[in-house]
């Protein structure tokens, strides 16, 4: 790799430094703070990081950071990889994650879709790979509409290769602007946000995955990758058996997703498939924790989509935990658990808890979900039987619980 | 088969307007009428469908700059939704459909789109965005409980001399002249977004009341609780 000038190796290591110094004194993971201090001094530093480096970028509402995780792994058969593997999918975070791994000529970035334009202008990344857009923390995440606009704008004109769900009308038409796309069949479990046309407003005709719109020309692009349940197909036809660890369709699609981006790095299916079946959890996501004979299986869920792949996930044959909070990151309005369909709960012990239980205890009393009131999740815990149980969290709640565990990943 | 006698729920345009939670809405008039034993038909209307004009309750919710003019453009060449209030229905109009029942409202870009004229008012993109818990007290006609919710939006909305404001807020931007939403026969309109009803269960009342006429009480612990520790949490902070 080409040196990096002096002011950026500086502003690199200070970031570094700090980065070190906010682990040590448990403040957290360093890859904020380490990136900011690094950008403070040199603002043009991700530039630079990235200079001379094979890049992919990852951005969707849901499966980012174990999308990403997985692309990672495959990346690995090429050599170093640099990544942002905490979820700190911002600018900072980038900058973080580039310096760590100076030497890596390869790098995955988690990035968080309203950063994406920026991040793809300063980077020249040559690959970007979007899975789904889907309602999410409106409070402060903004309209995914005008998103899916900023994507089209950024990718026009540039030489990026894309790699798309074409399940996902809105990606659709946010990454068709751009001068390359591979279109991978990834399925779109929540469909609410997409029944009108991106492009003209119009109805969209839905038949199985296929959709059209009704009044303009504007339709589902022929995949040159699918999922087919436990299946992945590749441009060649050939069908390869997943056997993920991780559960669920959402991973599986995650996964389709990851070895279409391997391919455009140059790693065929059968050194990238090995290495995702590796993979077990993702910064706590299907990790497993146990106190006192309870096993409990921890469901990272932010948003409507997110839930309804949880469910996908739990086994219905087990009680299960909800937690909701509404912090910051998660959203401070908790609207959202009204768009999602709590029913499929019925006939499971179902445990309520969380810092916003009050406002899930009212919804699942109007779905007909009989439930328990939990003040806290070690008490829901504990009420359970000896053996398995899921549990389904948002953002800071799942981090609570991890924190609990010793920040279990 | 719901009965001719059955309570209908009209849902209008989910595939535009239903950014936010608001599907809450129809689940907690169904689940308050449902309870008293009045038997309910929920109609959910797409963008592309006709809007019947036999509703009993019609529910429009909240969206992007987009689908609010594309749905203001709709209901304009339809007319159902006309003919409903016209007959007496009643109408909830949450967040960006309550801006469209005005005479205008701020488009993508801030310029003024026409609105339906249903309500006396018009609204404009206001100079930031008011995101944040609302707490509002009820105009005393109405005979409500402290209004309580959550609101996230631009819009500005002045209210004409034919509509009377809901409320006034003592937390929050609402209208963004120290009131929050309007009202006019059976139309009302709220910038709480999302499951406003969920949060204000005597606002649901009031909207059956309209059309089935007294209603027999119910044990709303549930939602008290939830009203109880917002109104503390937001008031202390």
């Amino acid at each position: 790799m080409t040196q990096l000038p002096l002011r950026a190796q500086l502003a690199s290591a200070l970031g570094r430094s700090a980065a070190t110094l906010s682990r040590m004194t448990g403040r957290g993971d360093g890859s904020v703070i380490g990136g900011r201090v690094g950008l403070l001094l040199e603002p043009d530093l991700l530039r630079k990081l990235a200079r001379d480096r094979k890049l992919a970028l990852v951005s969707a509402t849901n499966g980012k950071t174990t999308t990403t995780r997985l692309i990672t792994s495959a990346l690995l058969e090429l050599g170093q990889v640099a990544t942002n593997a905490f979820g700190a999918n911002m600018p900072a975070g980038h900058v973080s994650a580039l310096s760590q791994h100076k030497g890596a000529p390869y790098g995955v970035l988690e990035v968080d879709e309203k950063y994406l334009p920026e991040v793809l202008n300063t980077t020249g990344a040559g690959v970007v790979c979007l899975m789904n857009l889907s309602r999410d923390q409106m409070d402060r995440a903004g309209e995914i509409w005008l998103l899916a606009q900023k994507w089209r704008r950024a990718l026009s004109g540039k030489p990026t290769h894309v790699i798309a769900n074409c399940d996902d009308p809105l990606v659709t038409w946010g990454a068709s602007t751009a001068a390359k796309v591979t279109w991978v069949a990834g399925g779109q479990r929540w469909k609410e946000d997409s029944w009108c046309c991106p492009e003209c407003g119009g109805p969209l005709d839905r038949k199985d995955a296929d959709w059209a719109c009704r009044e303009c020309t504007f339709h589902r692009p022929e995949p040159q990758w699918a999922v087919d349940d436990e299946v992945a197909v590749d441009p060649r036809g050939q069908r390869w058996q997943l056997d993920l660890q991780l559960p669920g369709l959402a991973n599986r699609s995650n996964a389709v997703m990851a070895l279409a981006v391997a391919e455009a790095f140059g790693v065929p299916v059968e050194r990238a498939l090995p290495r995702l079946r590796e993979v077990t959890s993702v910064a706590g996501r299907y990790t497993t924790v146990e106190r006192d004979g309870r096993h409990a299986r921890l469901l990272l869920a932010k948003n409507p989509a997110g839930w309804l792949e949880a469910f996908d996930v739990a086994d219905p044959g087990l009680p299960i935990i909800l937690s909701v909070n509404a912090q910051g990151p998660d959203g401070r309005d908790t609207s959202w658990l009204w768009d999602i369909d709590y029913r499929i709960l019925r006939g499971r012990p179902v445990f309520v808890t969380g810092e916003r239980r009050l406002d899930l205890a009212l919804r699942l009393d109007v779905a007909d979900v009989p439930f328990t009131l939990c003040d806290s999740f070690n008490e829901a815990l504990a009420m359970q039987p000896p053996g398995r149980v899921d549990v389904i969290a948002n953002y800071t709640a799942f981090q609570q619980i991890r924190s609990e565990f010793g920040r279990a990943v | 088969m719901p009965s001719d006698s059955a309570l209908r729920i009209v849902w209008i345009y989910p595939d535009l307007l239903s950014t936010y939670g608001d599907q809450g809405n129809v689940l907690v008039l169904e689940q308050r009428a449902q309870r008293r034993g009045i038997e309910t038909e929920t109609i959910h209307v797409r963008s592309a469908d006709p809007v019947p004009e036999t509703g009993d309750v019609y529910l429009i919710g909240g969206g992007e700059d987009r689908p609010q003019i594309l749905a203001a453009e709709r209901l304009r060449r339809d007319g159902g939704l006309h003919r409903a209030v016209a007959g007496g229905a009643a109408l909830l109009a949450v967040c960006a459909g309550y801006q469209i029942m005005g005479s205008r409202f701020g488009g993508e870009e801030g310029q003024p789109v026409d609105g339906i004229g249903l309500l006396d008012i018009a609204s404009s993109r206001g100079p930031a965005r008011a995101v944040g818990e609302l707490v509002a007290e009820v105009d005393a006609a109405l005979g409500l409980p402290t209004l309580t919710g959550f609101e996230n939006h631009m819009g500005v909305t002045h209210l004409g001399p034919g509509v009377r404001a809901l409320s006034k807020t003592s937390v929050g931007v609402g209208n963004g002249d120290g009131f929050e939403g309007c009202y006019a026969g059976h139309v009302v309109g709220t910038y709480l977004h999302g499951p406003a009803l969920a949060r204000n269960p005597a606002l649901a009342d009031l909207l059956l009341s309209w059309r089935v006429g007294e209603l027999a009480p119910l044990d709303d612990s549930r939602y008290e609780a939830l009203r109880q520790e917002r109104l503390a949490k937001v008031l202390q902070s």
